[in-house]
């Protein structure tokens, strides 16, 4: 199954993803991280097609997309 | 399963310390992306601005030169013309380009020199810290325009595109934005041409990419890029303005 | 020996830049070092060369910052208002240690000023000229001759070293013809090593970076302090200057550039009266000789500085006899002064000496 994985160590936090996703299987992380900001993470696994848009938007290069 | 989406070995594998949601740091990927399709890192300049993507010389893994605020032509006409073999980027921000560099963009323009220029239209001013740009738009507030853009006070945004496209000698004008990630997608088509251009000796090449500056826009992220698509799209209207194929 | 030919102070300027292998210009018109660019125009593409007029003296020497960068030789010139312009971009050449060379054919200032001869950036050129804590090797010409035999020598610092060097002509010696002989065979800039720092053809080696900034706490300092080494050295081993019958002096004519040619010609009518007068004309004025005059003055107690500027070089003058001496001045602030004028000058001080 596609999944995307998310490097908490790069992300910011930002949300672009979240819009980003067509199928909306991207939320945030309700704790922080080592670098202080609330990274993204897949949570609707089954849901994700791989197809990539969320990494295509994120500025941070914190999103691996697994196919 | 495999990693479809690789880091760009043309980016020095560190985080960027751009802010959350700027568009700096998508921009970069897709330069990087592109240098690593073309095969021309080892042949590739760029040249970073004076501005929020001063660091450009520390992310992209390709030989790299800052110069002062504005010159990038100028600095990449000099290295072009010493070096041809070189392919040469220019990578500028709205004040760099449309401001005080404004000479040196419409002069390597009508000279068409054969280099890359990749122009951030954030309409604002982000090192320094939210002042007005020659592209903020008519009503959007700055530190040095906290009422709001004025036509009595401060005049008119610069429609860089619009203006370059007077000129024979700019071969190639795409305006972009990075609000969305089909916006992305469209941008590194763009950006991908612009250097392709260069490879095949065509001219000058420029790509205005609208981009967030959600910091000193007062806003989120995700509420920058709304105003890229609903505030500055209408104005900066996406496409080609002139093409060598036209 | 090498031919003479008959040739205009600017053009003489570019010939030797071309001999000593500069193979990118780039300028801007101005009154009266417009036989510089005019001369490149033809010149570097019969060399296989560069040549550029820019938009504007600003844009010339960005596009030097990048030529230069790659690291070949380069050359921009320009006339007093138009080095105004370049001064942001040499500092980031100093800053970026990148050897370029550019020459100011000086007119009168300030402003406008006029296209007459001047010697008004004296203290622009010698102290660095742009913004920050640098400075730049400055070469003071006499003779046509020595403007076409000079910009090999500034190159040659220029990427020893690593720091801008520069020309300071003036009108006079931009405009005037002289025979010239060139001292140096024609360098061919493919003998020249390719320095370790140039940008260009990646292949094979790690990616380089040409910057003048360093934001990493203290690291610029630590960069300056380098630098101000390297400053140092030049000032201990590239001075160069002209005494004329200095030994039994009781008085020293100090000037450098057109005036030490006027300057000349009043000492050996002072000479020619009997009196014991003496001529010191530095070459380089930065670095300045300044122990070169300060080994005069163990003798001499008398110096008259003649310049073309309201006293602007009899500051360093006065800094290297460091009081041991008195030191008179004679200033025409854009004004060209006779040999007669000055004659006059050296009986005044000379008979208040006995
Ligand atoms: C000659 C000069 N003037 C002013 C500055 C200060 N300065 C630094 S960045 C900048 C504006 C940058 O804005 P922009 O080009 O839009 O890039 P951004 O930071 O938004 O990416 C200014 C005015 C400078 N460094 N040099
Ligand atoms: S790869 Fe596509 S489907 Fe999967 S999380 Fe990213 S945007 Fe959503
Ligand atoms: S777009 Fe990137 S940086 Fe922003 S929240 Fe998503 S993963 Fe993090
Ligand atoms: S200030 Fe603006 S342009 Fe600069 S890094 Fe932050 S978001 Fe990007």
């Amino acid at each position: 199954m596609p999944e995307i994985r998310v490097d908490e160590t790069r992300c910011k936090g930002c949300e672009l993803c979240v819009t980003a996703c067509p199928l909306k299987c991207i939320a945030m992380s309700e704790t922080f991280s080592v670098t202080g900001y609330y990274p993204a993470k897949l949570a609707k696994l089954e849901c994700c097609t791989g197809c990539g848009l969320c990494a295509q938007i994120c500025p941070d290069l914190a999103i691996e997309v697994w196919k | 399963m495999k990693l479809i989406n690789k880091k760009p070995a043309s980016l020095v594998d560190k985080p960027m310390r751009y802010c959350p949601g700027c568009g700096h740091g998508i921009v970069h990927r897709l330069i990087a992306e592109i240098m690593d399709e073309l095969d021309i890192r080892e042949r590739t300049v760029g040249v970073a601005p004076v501005g929020c993507a001063v660091f450009a010389d520390e992310y992209f893994n390709c030989d790299m030169i800052q110069g002062p605020h504005g010159r990038g032509p100028a600095i990449a006409t000099g290295i072009k013309r010493s070096k041809p073999e070189c392919i040469v980027f220019s990578y500028q921000g709205d004040g760099d380009l449309a401001s005080i560099g404004m000479a040196e963009t419409v002069h390597s323009a009508a000279r068409s020199e054969n280099i890359t220029i990749i122009f951030i239209n954030n309409a604002i001013y982000g090192m320094t810290g939210g002042q007005m740009a020659p592209t903020t738009l008519l009503g959007q507030t700055s530190t040095t325009c906290p009422a709001g853009r004025s036509v009595a006070v401060n005049g008119y945004p610069i429609k860089v595109c619009e203006m370059l496209a007077q000129l024979q000698g700019a071969r190639y004008l795409e305006r972009t934005a990075v609000s969305t990630a089909p916006g992305v997608i469209k941008t590194k088509k763009a950006i991908k041409k612009a250097f392709q251009n260069q490879i095949d000796c065509v001219g000058f090449s420029m790509v205005e990419v609208l981009s967030m500056c959600p910091t000193n826009w007062g806003m989120t992220p995700v509420q920058g890029a709304r105003f890229v698509d609903e505030k500055m799209t209408p104005v900066y209207p996406l496409g080609v303005f002139r093409s060598p194929e036209k | 020996m090498a031919e003479k030919i008959l040739m205009k102070g600017n053009e003489a300027l570019a010939e030797g830049a071309v001999r000593a292998g500069c193979r990118f210009f780039a300028g801007y018109p101005i009154t009266p070092q417009n036989e510089v660019p005019e001369y490149m125009s033809w010149r570097m593409p019969e060399v296989g060369g560069s040549f550029i007029q820019a938009e504007s003296e600003v844009a010339a020497i960005n596009m030097l910052y990048g030529a230069s960068a790659t690291g070949i030789r380069t050359m921009t010139s320009s006339s007093s208002p138009g080095i105004s312009l370049k001064q942001e971009g040499i500092s980031y050449c100093a800053g970026a240690d990148l050897p370029i060379f550019f020459a100011n054919v000086v007119r009168g200032g300030p402003g406008l000023g006029n296209i007459a001869a001047g010697q008004g950036d004296y203290f622009q050129s010698t102290r660095g000229g742009g913004h920050g804590d640098y400075y730049t090797i400055v070469m003071a010409p006499n003779c046509v001759e020595e403007m076409g035999n000079f910009p090999r020598r500034c190159y040659e610092l220029a990427e020893k070293y690593r720091l801008p060097a520069m020309i300071l002509a003036d009108a006079i010696l931009g405009q005037m013809m002289e025979p010239v002989e060139f001292d140096f065979e024609p360098v061919d800039p493919k003998t020249l090593k390719a320095p370790d720092w140039a940008l260009g053809i990646a292949a094979g080696r790690e990616r380089r970076i040409v910057r003048s900034y360093d934001l990493r706490e203290g690291k610029l300092e630590l960069l300056n302090l380098e630098r101000m080494e390297r400053y140092r050295k030049i000032q201990e081993k590239e001075t160069l200057h002209e005494n004329r019958q200095t030994d039994d002096a009781k008085l020293v004519v100090a000037a450098y550039g057109t005036s030490s040619r006027i300057a000349a010609g009043a000492v050996k009518m002072a000479r020619d009266k009997g009196m014991k007068v003496g001529l010191f004309r530095p070459i380089t004025l930065w670095p300045f000789p300044a122990k070169a005059l300060a080994a005069i003055a163990e003798h001499v107690k008398n110096f008259l500085v003649v310049e073309m500027s309201m006293g602007q070089f009899v500051e360093d003058v006065r800094l290297a006899v460091c009081g041991t001496a008195r030191v008179d001045l004679y200033a025409r602030p854009a004004g060209v002064p006779s040999a007669d004028e000055v004659f006059t000058e050296i009986e005044k001080v000379y008979q208040g000496i006995r």
